[in-house]
């Protein structure tokens, strides 16, 4: 949207919502519970005043997380949300009433988040009468303005959800996210369950209803296109970290990141005689219980550091090695019942056998060279003795490199405050493109 | 080109309630090539999963193919067909992949358990030969570790590997022509990538022939090799791929293109098609889209517009064509085609 960059650069860049060191961890309560769900894992941001600020990712990814987080409906683990100059996360009883008539939200979901039971006046008169707004008339003034605005008509108060197209029962949405006259909005998905034609008409009002009441978005979507048709910024997430962010048009023509690059180029353009090159990714994102202790992308990464001395190995034998890793680290996921620990003990245990069977096909017609041979065999043997976490850990010590063991830093790309988390960025190493071309 | 796999001509499937009869599909004709990949796209409400369902005899009271349809599949009448013989089809012939992959498993047998009955059922391999061609299918699919994902439940599966475990349990039934009813639309975009990528392995390797149903435009033109739009139950517009995204004809087609972010300049606005796609429930005795056509005309409320051809292999069902024409003698085109065409009714 230049139209909407040029409004921002001469009013203001000042900033609305600093977010600093975020974590949201779930399952996170007690000694013997299992490691927690980190869903958003350590996130810094800054929403600008006026602007639409996109969060992508895939599913899982902890996108809707932190935006719920920034709302305050889920409590943060640790860290700050400041909302201009006031930390949120600690708001309690009148003053967090208060401030939530500031920040609203729109879900993706248009059938299950509107009360059916309710008529579309009621449900958007609710948010006036919780917070006490003005006589009755005037609520119901302010309900059928607010109708207009977003496209329905005054007759439309008197029906009920079921009674409307998703398109319909999305305005009805906004409609009531709007009535408080809040300055920031959390756009969850907004559009991701309508038909595209309906779905154009829905971003064009969103647009016009920023202009007309200088709000400030923050626009959640996993549909990339949406986004770089909506946002003047934009940050890419993947498993509860922001991998990078930057002005949407410059990451979307030129992404550095390894993860952005892959997501961009995966997306099915409408263009059959579009011939580029893709980066599929293979596998699918790590549990977020049981995230790598290195780069949270590194599983799956096309640009993935090899650690020194393998430089001999070849490409193949490399790929097939870190297959047969993650295949190791999904047996380490999987419980073992009484039986077969009781098996295990007694030099019993045939459960895992068939990890043979897989090797060989992982390797089939794929070199092992003696500097790999070792503890490729090792690790075998240790899965078949039904100890997968012995062999797990014997690949990271044999084949990990910085990518597999240490958290990349936020790194400034350009001087235009664009960031990536990717260790690739670093003087030593070469950088990402040359990597995946290779 | 050879005979055409499937071939359906004047399919109309109607769903009778209490108030009015519904006609999700309306006179709907499309052939599919060997080994060729043909895409329905349209918008919900367009009739393209009916279309899909009623190929594969889905379709129950109360709905209904109506008399003088046909579908045919290597020369068989499949509207002809009772039950047991679609049964067999069902298992042999033509398989069919569903957008939600867990409805489609069965979440009390292991994920081997059933495509090692898919292989019973239809290859009559049993025993250690079943488990062996099973672990081969879910390697085809590229499930990692296949032997051990064989023993474990759909829920233990991502989205991902459980549509990969459902196209594997449908090659369990070597079909040679595959149905694909929006198989990527619940997944992300890096997942639907790889299965995009695994289908297209798949027909190569096979040689299948597919039907590709979906509202995403983007993955209509990385599949399919033709392409028809369909709107409120009719097809309004079919041409190959490449043709279709260069030289759009039917309004409706430019305005859903149009409707795509990122296919006009990033400054833009969107454009928009104004109203909603109608339920149709009456025969068409005008044009569906015209109450939404900014090109519209009076004509357009009172003829049926038939397909003209507009490009090579590329037909348009819409009043402003044939382009050469005054308006007065393509209305007049369109009404003598509609009666002489054997069109319905």
């Amino acid at each position: 949207m230049s139209q909407a960059t040029q409004r921002h650069d001469d009013t203001d860049e000042e900033t609305l919502i600093e977010v600093r060191n975020l974590e949201k961890y779930y399952g996170d309560d007690g000694m013997f519970s299992p490691p927690p769900v980190k869903a958003v894992d350590g996130v810094d941001l800054d929403i600008k005043r006026g602007e639409t600020f996109g969060l992508v990712g895939e599913s899982g990814s902890g996108k809707s997380t932190l935006g719920r987080t920034l709302l305050r409906l889920e409590q943060a683990t640790s860290g700050t949300v400041s909302f201009d100059g006031t930390d949120i996360t600690t708001l309690e009883g009148s003053d967090l009433k208060r401030w939530r008539r500031n920040a609203q939200i729109v879900f993706q979901d248009p059938e299950s988040s509107l009360n059916d039971r309710m008529t579309v006046g009621e449900i958007v008169r609710e948010p006036l009468d919780a917070h006490d707004k003005g006589t009755e008339r005037e609520r119901r003034k302010r309900v059928m303005d607010l109708l207009s605005r977003v496209g329905l008509r005054e007759e439309h108060y008197y029906r009920y959800p079921h009674q409307f197209s998703g398109g319909q029962r999305q305005r009805v949405g906004i409609a009531r996210a709007l009535a408080l006259e809040p300055e920031f909005v959390v756009l969850d998905e907004p559009v991701s369950a309508l038909d595209v034609s309906v779905q154009a008409k829905i971003i064009t009002l969103l647009e016009d209803l920023q202009e007309e009441f200088d709000l400030t978005y923050l626009f959640i979507a996993h549909d990339l296109s949406v986004v770089r048709h909506i946002c003047d910024r934009v940050a890419v997430m993947y498993l509860g970290k922001i991998m990078e962010v930057g002005e949407t048009e410059e990451l979307y023509e030129d992404p550095v990141n390894p993860y952005t690059k892959s997501l961009l180029s995966a997306i099915p353009r409408p263009d059959p005689t579009d011939e580029s090159e893709r980066t599929t990714l293979p596998g699918t994102p790590p549990s977020p219980r049981d995230p790598p202790q290195g780069c949270q992308f590194s599983t799956r990464c096309p640009a993935k550091i090899r650690p020194e001395g393998f430089e001999e190995v070849s490409e193949e034998t490399w790929d097939a090695i870190e297959r047969f890793r993650e295949i190791v680290r999904e047996r380490t996921r999987v419980e073992l019942g009484t039986v077969d620990r009781v098996k295990r003990r007694a030099g019993l245990f045939s459960k895992y056998d068939d990890i043979d069977e897989a090797v060989k096909d992982l390797f089939d017609g794929v070199e092992r060279p003696p500097v790999v041979d070792d503890h490729l065999t090792y690790a075998v043997e240790q899965v078949k003795a039904g100890h997968p976490q012995d062999a797990r850990e014997r690949l990271h010590e044999a084949f990990g490199s910085v990518c597999d063991r240490e958290r990349p830093a936020h790194h400034q790309v350009g001087d235009r405050g664009r960031e990536s988390y990717c260790h690739r960025h670093r003087e030593e190493y070469d950088d990402v493109e040359s990597a995946i071309r290779r | 080109m050879s005979e055409p796999v499937l071939s359906v001509s004047n399919l109309r499937t109607v769903f009778h309630t209490d108030r009015e009869t519904i006609r999700a599909v309306d006179g709907v004709s499309f052939d599919v090539g060997r080994g060729e990949t043909v895409g329905i796209v349209g918008e919900s409400g367009s009739g393209k999963s009916v279309t899909a369902r009623s190929i594969m005899g889905l379709v129950e009271s109360p709905g209904e193919i109506l008399p003088g349809s046909s579908i045919r599949f290597n020369g068989q009448e499949l509207t002809e067909f009772d039950d047991a013989q679609y049964r067999e089809i069902r298992g042999s012939g033509i398989g069919m992949v569903f957008q939600d992959p867990q409805k489609s498993l069965n979440p009390v047998y292991t994920v081997g358990n059933q495509i090692i009955e898919a292989l019973e059922e239809n290859q009559d391999l049993t025993g250690e030969e079943a488990r062996e061609e099973a672990i081969d299918l879910l390697e085809a699919v590229a499930i990692p570790d296949a032997p051990r994902r064989l023993d474990e439940y759909p829920h233990e599966f991502s989205g991902g590997m459980r549509q990969r475990a459902m196209i594997a349990m449908m090659l369990a039934c070597d079909p040679e022509f595959l149905i694909c009813d929006e198989p990527t639309t619940a997944l992300d975009v890096t997942i639907e990538a790889q299965i995009l990528e695994l289908l297209q392995e798949l027909q190569e390797e096979r040689g299948l022939s597919i039907l590709f149903i979906t509202h995403d435009m983007g993955v209509i033109a990385e599949i399919a090799d033709r392409v028809n739009v369909m709107y409120a139950g009719e097809i309004v517009e079919t041409a190959p791929v490449e043709e279709l995204f260069a030289s759009p004809t039917h309004p409706y087609t430019e305005g859903l293109l149009d409707a795509i972010p990122g296919r006009q300049d990033g400054s833009e606005q969107l454009r928009t098609i104004e109203g909603d796609v109608p339920t149709a429930n009456e025969a068409a005795s005008h044009c569906r889209f015209a109450p939404r056509c900014e090109h519209a005309f009076d004509a357009c409320e009172q003829a049926h517009p038939q397909h003209v051809e507009v490009g090579p292999e590329h037909t348009a069902a819409c009043l402003l064509y044939p382009g050469e024409k005054s308006r007065s003698e393509r209305v007049e085109h369109h009404r003598a085609q509609a009666e002489t065409g054997g069109d319905h009714e």
